[in-house]
């Protein structure tokens, strides 16, 4: 009986660390913790070209976390990428000329949306349109206009 | 009518007939004896009675029900009014010797801890390991496991108990022990006893009826003073335990100088 | 030549007996596993002898294979000037990967040997045959318990895996070489995804869990009973584990991972 009883106990234990390692990855080393806050607002933004940017792609301002992308589509008149942004609830008073463009952190990292704060009155609410953007710098594109240029410069 | 009824019963392993064509009646509350050399598929023969091994011809009936016929609950269900000694004991070695023996009532029955406690008690009483409940089957002799096998074969009541060599590895004390044990369980709880030995005396001493068996065949059968009178040589040598005579020693082969010569040419 | 043909016509029948008994085994392990939740001792107790005493050797094994990440990721990526992403590389490698494939490697080593020789030597010795003669279905009894407790341990043991070893990438990244700690922890937080990542790491170890534990029971149920057919059905334990995880771990990832 009384080994029963140790082997109850640790039998609890091993199961109860077991929770605590699948919670620690879920809040500690997974963005789990966002999956939950869906109360955001969403304002789409059409992009030429969106290079490496993915769903769930940080969106920020002057640095500070605002959001990140939900959705990523195609539209089939312009033939530009419609990406939709979730925006936190808490900021809420983001101007509605602000402009989106498409950065990439640090020289190989990945691609997020920089937003830069606009001067108008009015603010962005759920569904609205942001129209500044600017599309990811692609790279091969940046070197072939350089060597294009330099080229046309030369002759 | 008998309570086990074998027909026409063939048994083969590979292309090796183990069974060919035995027919055994078993009558209800009587001690019957299978008895045969070594290797002759007694206790194969125990297997095909409790469900375990299915026979290639013939049929088997207990109780009126034939045992290869049924569906799997169905003989779980007959089983459970089988008790069967293994020739080995087969304990179960994680759990020690009271629990061994309470095994079947706490899968089967809904009965209160203290009751299976008091039945336990008393079956291992009747085995005289009483004082042996604490220990682990690894610290048994090997006619200490017997006995608790024993022991818990019984511990269901059953209509019927088959013991495979229950006295091998007895001292004469327990062996005689042993022997009033099984005849007056049988009749105390009107049981039907099947008892695969190759001890004789003992055998003979509380056996209603005995078959003979072997290559594959029922070689004789009747009362251990029938036996005794038979004028069947093989019957003869075996039930005297004489070392020549008719019955095979060895496991079916060439003769030994052919073998020997074999080996002779070949080197 | 045609007896060359015709023992391979022999293993390959051989085999898919040995398949279809396998299988027959499993289903009828399945439909022995709810009578468990009647009886939870017997889960508790498997629980204890499957996972409980396998913590150890994963704790252990999680904390130095995280630790070896750390050092290796962080001389990759300093030559990118990236060691800011040490914790994503630990975390991603750990959660989708090297926690459930290295955990159940082990896990297939510890209690799945241990399983195939119990449940070997308990048919050796006629234990599972007395079972059987006394009315009680050894699958329902013996196995089904030892099966859920395997799948259910698995998942628990794979993520004490990963944990502790993000813990020690980050003891290393952090203690010994210098990464910022408030990097280490975000990057990894923004880049590792709870779905993509987490969950999917979790599925596999629960694949992973129900494959081992299937062949370990199998192996030691359709073992020869003899002191070598225990043994030699221990070994075949390990490696068929060890292919079937590596196996299934890439089919896995195809699935979940391939389309980016
Ligand atoms: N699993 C098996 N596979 C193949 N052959 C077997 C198997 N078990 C038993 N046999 C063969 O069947 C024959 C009968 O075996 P069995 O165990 O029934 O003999 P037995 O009469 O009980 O002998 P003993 O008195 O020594 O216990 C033996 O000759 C043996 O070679
Ligand atoms: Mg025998």
């Amino acid at each position: 009986m009384m080994q029963n009883k140790s082997t109850e106990i640790t039998v609890g234990m091993f199961v109860a660390a077991g929770i605590v390692a699948l919670f620690m990855l879920a809040m500690k080393v997974s963005n789990f913790s966002e999956f939950n806050d869906d109360s955001g607002y969403q304002v789409t933004a059409e992009f030429e070209n969106i290079g490496g940017l993915k769903v769930r792609s940080p969106v920020t301002m002057a640095g500070v976390r605002v959001g990140r992308v939900s959705d990523i589509s195609l539209s089939s008149d312009t033939y530009n990428a419609v990406v939709t942004l979730s925006l936190y609830n808490n900021f809420d008073v983001i101007p509605t000329d602000t402009a989106a463009s498409i950065y990439t952190a640090g020289l190989l990292g990945e691609q997020y949306i920089g937003l830069e704060a606009g001067a108008e009155e009015e603010f962005l609410q759920n569904g609205d349109v942001i129209d500044l953007t600017q599309p990811a710098l692609v790279l091969e594109q940046v070197i072939g206009q350089f060597l294009f240029s330099k080229a046309e410069g030369d002759e | 009518m008998p309570l086990i009824k074998i027909r026409d019963l063939h048994f083969y392993r590979g292309d090796r007939a183990i069974f060919e064509g035995v027919n055994i009646d078993i009558y209800r509350g009587k001690i019957t004896a299978i008895m045969g050399p070594s290797g002759t598929g007694k206790t194969t023969l125990l297997r095909l009675i409790g469900g375990q091994l299915r026979p290639d011809r013939g049929t088997i009936e207990v109780d009126g029900q034939d045992v290869h016929k049924l569906s799997r609950s169905e003989l779980y269900e007959l089983r459970k009014r089988m008790g069967m000694l293994f020739q080995s004991g087969a304990l179960l070695t994680d759990i020690p010797v009271f629990d061994n023996v309470a095994f079947p009532l706490r899968e089967h029955t809904d009965l209160p801890e203290s009751m299976i406690h008091d039945l336990v008690l008393m079956k291992l009483q009747a085995v005289g390991l009483r004082g042996a409940r604490d220990l682990m089957p690894s610290e048994l002799s090997g006619g200490m496991a017997r006995r608790v096998a024993l022991a818990r074969a019984v511990t269901l009541d059953p209509m019927m108990v088959m013991y495979d060599e229950p006295f091998t590895g007895q001292d004469p004390i327990s062996m005689g022990t042993l022997v009033n044990l099984i005849h007056k369980m049988n009749d105390a709880m009107d049981l039907t006893s099947i008892v695969v030995s190759h001890d004789v005396t003992e055998t003979a001493e509380i056996a209603d009826v005995i078959y003979l068996l072997s290559e594959g065949k029922v070689i004789e059968k009747g009362s251990p003073v029938q036996l005794k009178r038979s004028s069947s040589q093989w019957v003869q040598q075996f039930m005297q335990g004489l070392p020549d005579g008719p019955v095979p020693f060895h496991y079916s082969n060439v003769s030994l100088a052919d073998d020997l010569f074999a080996q002779e040419e070949s080197a | 030549m045609i007896e060359t043909i015709r023992s391979l016509g022999r293993w390959g029948l051989g085999t898919f007996e040995r398949l279809g008994r396998g299988h027959l085994f499993l289903f009828r392990t399945l439909a022995g596993v709810p009578e468990i939740f009647l009886r939870l001792s017997l889960l508790v107790h498997q629980l204890f002898s499957v996972g409980v005493l396998s913590v150890f050797l994963i704790l252990i094994s999680g904390l130095f294979v995280g630790m070896v990440l750390g050092l290796q990721g962080y001389n990759t990526l300093v030559d990118f000037g990236a060691e800011e992403s040490l914790g994503v590389l630990v975390s991603l490698s750990l959660v989708r990967e090297l926690g459930p494939v290295v955990s159940a490697l082990l896990f297939a080593g510890r209690a799945g040997s241990a399983l195939t020789a119990e449940i070997g030597l308990m048919k050796s010795t006629e234990q599972l045959s007395g079972m059987e003669m006394m009315a009680v279905d050894p699958i329902h009894r013996v196995i089904a318990p030892r099966f859920l407790a395997g799948l259910i341990s698995m998942p628990l043991l794979a993520a004490l895996f990963s944990a502790v070893g993000i813990f020690g990438g980050f003891l290393v990244g952090h203690g010994l070489l210098g990464v910022d700690d408030g990097a280490f922890w975000s990057q990894m937080q923004v880049k590792t995804d709870w779905y993509d990542d987490v969950l999917n790491g979790v599925i596999k170890s629960i694949v992973f869990g129900f494959v081992v534990t299937w062949i370990a029971l199998f192996e030691g149920y359709d073992a020869t009973p003899t002191s070598e057919g225990v043994g030699r059905a221990t070994t075949r334990t390990v490696v068929h584990s060890a292919f079937a995880i590596l196996g299934l771990d890439f089919v896995l990832t195809a699935l979940m991972f391939g389309e980016g």
